[in-house]
């Protein structure tokens, strides 16, 4: 029972952990808060559901959607970024919610309100290992979570674009006089952490078989607050606290009961943030004091 | 009026006095989500007041204290935290708030609390009105000037002797007071609260209210909040299409006002004829 729950929890995690590191990407980065990020993990996961019932290969459809999320967070970009640097900086917050509210309404209205079952491939693949039941797509996208994770992690440390980031993190003004194309890094940023999203909704259809035009609204809040949790900017503290809320979210619904969830994951959020104000693994790029 | 206008009348006074919550917060330049979760103390505390025997203007006195209190003693560890921090603070303050309300029977769990009492709408307008004229008052004095000086360079303002903490959190306690004070008009406007209802897309709207509003005069938030409660039902018979509508304004809105519909310079060309420069 304990060790299913625990393998349930770290499952969950890999979606949140997608999620947090997306939004770490451009608070770390643009010290920017995008809450257009639910509506991208919805339209992820809404839009390959669309496809795959209309009978397009998986393939066909889990690129179909990504291009869907690109697009829509390239679109975010061209009305968010701009304002950034000039004004005050709530300003890019209320765009991004305006499209959270777009997008979450567009997706209602040709969609309808409720949840649709998700046509995957893999259906409800799983192998019995001793008592547990290991369900495969599950897993897979946990394996695919942690992939995509370290590959994000090197792109920031070792390639000429993630060295192009961390100038931008610490001044745009003098990254570019040093010759960083901002724009275009900029771009690339939104464009990295949209797709990351879109990805964390394509997986959260295939591990749960369900989709619906809310659904990134709650698991957005546990991303956030597992980026708060571990850190914010910081790539691998994302990675921990989301498996550390999804743990304790899976274990509170096993022992106790589902109303209970949130009195630990946001109580603990809170002792966390009063007692280690920069989260537990602190933020490397220290981007906070901009704010 | 009729009966629909009226409700739609008292939803407005709810959503004029917690934009205001989160104004007095974002005046100090910080951002707090937690809007929602004080509202629901508001609103369950005026209900268990008034369950009680209280009388109602007493049971909303009561409830208004028992937020501004629990504000007071969250800000200070809350107000220790920056930024993004302090927004996701409130914001798990809020939902922690929901869930232990959630969770007790005694408050009806999930199935909400019925309120002995019953508050037309026009003792509701009258109260906003007070919290407008009060907010104004506030914008006009050092306090307010302080607030102004905080959100724009709080360093600056604290090498000037401004006691940049004592504001904040009085800003933050007054934010927490004035979101108690709409929860408990709402509960007792309905006669019926549930805590579903205090979710975070409440909080998110409050702060949308006041930022599309403005922020740079004390009016902003009642505009924000006007325009962005009225406009909805206004396009109701565009139907299914209207929250798509409103995401595209906001946005568009943003692209072109990115101050807030009400800036000071609005109103200069309002009152002059020639433009502000």
């Amino acid at each position: 029972m304990f060790a299913q729950q625990l393998m349930n929890g770290l499952m969950l995690g890999g979606i949140y952990a997608l999620v947090a590191v997306s939004f770490t990407l451009t608070i770390g980065i643009l010290n920017f808060l995008n809450f257009s990020i639910p509506a991208l993990f919805m339209l992820g996961g809404v839009v390959s559901c669309a496809l795959l019932a209309a009978g397009v290969p998986a393939v066909g459809a889990a690129a179909g959607a990504l291009a869907a999320t690109g697009l829509a967070s390239l679109l975010v970009e061209r009305c968010t970024f701009r304002w950034l640097s000039t004004s005050d900086p709530h300003i890019p917050l209320v765009s991004s919610l305006g499209f959270l509210i777009f997008f979450e309404n567009l997706v209602l209205v040709y969609f309808g309100s409720d949840a649709v079952g998700y046509p995957s491939p893999f259906a409800r693949a799983s192998v019995k290992v001793s008592d547990l039941t290991v369900s495969l797509p599950q897993t897979g996208g946990f394996l695919l979570a942690l992939v995509l994770v370290a590959l994000c992690y090197v792109l920031l440390k070792y390639t000429k674009l993630g060295r192009g980031l961390r100038s931008i993190a610490e001044s745009p003004a003098i990254a570019e006089m040093l010759g960083v194309k901002v724009g275009w890094t900029v771009s690339s940023v939104y464009l990295v952490s949209g797709l990351l999203a879109g990805i964390g909704g394509i997986l959260f259809g295939i591990s749960y078989l369900q989709v619906s035009w809310d659904m990134g609204s709650e698991v957005a809040l546990k991303g956030v607050s597992a980026m708060v949790l571990g850190g914010m900017g910081n790539v691998w503290g994302a990675v921990l606290g989301a498996l550390i809320i999804a743990v304790i979210e899976v274990m509170t619904i096993a022992y106790l009961n589902s109303e209970a969830v949130n009195v630990f994951v946001y109580g603990l959020l809170l002792v966390i943030i009063a007692f280690c104000p920069r989260g537990l693994l602190g933020d490397r790029v220290k981007m906070a004091e901009r704010m | 009026m009729s009966g629909y206008a009226l409700q739609i009348g008292a939803i407005l006074c709810v959503h004029v006095i917690a934009a205001y919550a989160a104004y007095m917060t974002l005046a100090a330049g910080q951002l707090n989500l937690g809007i929602a979760g004080f509202m629901a103390l508001g609103a369950y505390g005026s209900a268990v007041l008034s369950n009680a025997g209280w009388a109602m203007p007493q049971s909303i006195a009561g409830a208004v204290l028992l937020a501004s209190l629990v504000g007071l003693c969250v800000s200070y560890p809350v107000l220790r935290a920056r930024g993004i921090y302090l927004t996701i603070a409130t914001l798990a303050f809020s939902e922690v708030v929901v869930a232990l309300i959630l969770n007790m029977e005694s408050l009806g769990a999930a199935s909400g609390l019925v309120v002995v009492g019953h508050l037309g709408f026009w003792p509701i307008l009258w109260v906003t009105l007070g919290v407008v004229a009060l907010v104004v008052f506030l914008a006009s004095t050092r306090f307010g000037l302080c607030l102004t000086a905080i959100r724009n360079d709080a360093q600056g303002a604290a090498v000037f002797g401004v006691r940049t903490r004592r504001i904040e959190v009085t800003a933050f306690t007054i934010g927490a007071a004035l979101a108690g004070l709409a929860g408990a008009l709402y509960a007792h406007h309905f006669s019926y609260v549930e805590a579903q209802r205090f979710n975070v897309l409440l909080s998110t709207y409050a702060v949308l209210y006041t930022l599309l509003g403005g922020l740079q005069t004390p009016l902003g938030p009642l505009v924000g909040a006007a325009l962005f409660t009225l406009a909805p039902e206004l396009l109701r018979g565009t139907d299914e299409w209207r929250y798509v509508t409103f995401g595209a304004v906001i946005v568009v809105l943003m692209l072109l006002r990115s101050e807030g519909l009400f800036t000071r310079s609005f109103i200069h060309n309002l009152m002059h004829r020639r433009p502000a420069t």
